[in-house]
């Protein structure tokens, strides 16, 4: 099988009258139809970086970067940033509307993600009126909406609470298997990273550079995000991403 | 509705009448104090006129219209000001946004115009364009003009780096950043703008009659303080804050309805 994204000794700088920042170094990496991918790293270490660099926001230094062709991305960005002068419904088609794609084979699926999730009854409300789990599912459907092949997660949790977010990564983890999406998550959190990926790619402090691709190998049938931490492994890849990590 | 909702609402209810009487009370007793002052020669009423002076003046100013013309000059002068100002203003503003290095530019200019006594620019503008409303409307508009350009600015240039990062990752560009985010995230200051700008070009063309026109509150005024027709200039003082109140409730409105 192809490939779906390749990266090849991927380099990145940024730049400030003060001086140069090497933000990634010598990153390679390929990413395979319908596969989930973890990236960790201590903070600062360019993991926002590598996913602007794949969504085309910024261009490489050094190195290529090769999409499928025809290939859609999506991107989810760690705060919903969900217009409050727009109701959830009008926010969920905003790419639509950005794209000039509102016709019916969009907005068809739309409508039934909006169903499958929960959000039905509040279409006409404002942003405000919903709970953080509700706002997260939302931001999804936004950027699904585009229907992308391949999905970017920024710390799509980060701002949510515990217990939220550990329902809403169950939550999105199984609509983006079954919507049979490839995605790339970036996380500070090493459980979250484990239970979501099929492979996690640990990033060294800056600048960052792959320190080990670890892949998550679990005892069990139809994982979900939240079965995964109940595994025997889970705590073993834990440890061993912990380990790489300090 | 429960009891309890019952003696809110209620106790919210009388709150307000009691704010509405005290409003209205202080309105009642300014006015009567001034009648009674005047009338026990407390005060002289030839300089501080006296409501009674005041509202003959005004019928006898009624009678030929003259008082409503005025007003209605000075009205539309203020009007005609503010939609320039509001124009202006949103397009310097979105142009500034739209090429950063324009702004760049600009910046030390708008700065020290914003900065700039504007009544010292009158008497130039009076040389310059004549002493017809043209001047009475620029000198307004150069009152407020500089300020809303420098606000509406601040907040175009303010919004959330990840929410122009949104759009761009949905496939817009910065056509769509300005109409689906800048603008509709920036009505509340738009409104605020327009909220103080109403105000500043009532004082702008208010600057601007003293000093140039022929009709028009702010020519009565200058006029009848000259001649010590105090009545007059008091009403025209009045006059001009029922014209205040007025235009804000008029702003108010559109608030509510933009929101």
């Amino acid at each position: 099988m192809e490939p779906i994204l390749e990266l090849k000794k991927l380099c990145y700088s940024y730049h400030t009258p003060e001086g140069e920042v090497k933000a990634l170094n010598d990153i390679s990496f390929r990413l395979m139809p319908g596969e989930f991918i973890s990236i960790v790293g201590p903070s600062g270490c360019g993991k926002s970086t590598l996913l602007s660099l794949i969504t085309g926001l910024l261009t490489p230094e050094s190195g290529t970067l090769s999409v499928k062709t025809n290939a859609a991305m999506g991107y989810m960005l760690q705060r919903d940033n969900l217009f409050e002068w727009r109701t959830v419904y009008s926010n969920i088609l905003l790419g639509l509307e950005i794209q000039k794609k509102l016709t019916k084979d969009y907005i068809q699926p739309v409508d039934k993600m909006i169903e499958d999730y929960g959000l039905s009854q509040f279409k006409s409300s404002r942003p405000s009126q919903l709970s953080g789990g509700m706002r997260q599912r939302a931001a999804l459907i936004r950027t699904l909406a585009l229907k992308p092949d391949i999905l970017l997660l920024d710390e799509p949790f980060s701002a949510l609470d515990y217990q939220t977010r550990l329902e809403v990564s169950d939550d999105i983890g199984k609509i983006i298997k079954s919507e049979g999406k490839t995605a790339i998550l970036v996380t500070h959190d090493i459980s979250e990273a484990i239970s979501m990926g099929d492979r996690v790619i640990i990033l060294s402090r800056r600048p960052g550079t792959i320190k080990k691709i670890i892949p998550v190998q679990v005892s069990i049938d139809d994982r979900t995000p939240f079965s995964t931490r109940f595994t025997p492994e889970f705590k073993d890849i834990f440890n061993e991403v912990w380990k790489e990590l300090n | 509705m429960s009891t309890y909702q019952e003696l809110f609402l209620k106790k919210r209810r009388r709150y307000r009448h009691f704010i509405l009487f005290f409003q209205f009370f202080l309105l009642v007793f300014f006015i009567l104090l001034w009648e009674i002052a005047a009338r026990h020669g407390w005060i002289n009423d030839f300089i501080f006129s006296s409501p009674e002076r005041m509202f003959s003046a005004f019928i006898k100013m009624a009678r030929t219209g003259e008082i409503f013309r005025h007003t209605l000059i000075t009205l539309l002068e203020t009007f005609v000001s503010f939609l320039f100002v509001i124009g202006c203003g949103l397009i310097t503003a979105i142009l500034m946004w739209s090429f950063k290095s324009l702004s760049d530019i600009l910046e030390p200019y708008i700065v020290t115009l914003n900065s700039l006594p504007k009544s010292a620019l009158a008497p130039v503008l009076i040389v310059w364009l004549g002493t017809g409303y043209k001047t009475i409307i620029v000198t307004a508009v150069s009152v407020s003009v500089f300020g809303t350009i420098l606000s509406l600015y601040t907040s175009f240039a303010e919004t959330s780096p990840e929410k122009i990062k949104l759009i761009t990752t949905l496939g817009g560009s910065r056509k769509d950043i300005l109409t689906k985010l800048i603008l509709p995230g920036s009505i509340p200051v738009i409104i605020s703008c327009m909220k103080v700008n109403i105000g500043l070009c009532l004082v702008g063309v208010i600057i601007a009659e003293f000093l140039v026109a022929n009709a028009g509150l702010g020519y009565v005024i200058i006029y009848n303080s000259q001649i010590f027709k105090m009545d007059l200039v008091l009403l025209s003082i009045c006059l001009l804050c029922i014209m205040a109140a007025l235009l804000y409730k008029l702003i108010n409105m559109i608030e509510k309805k933009l929101s």
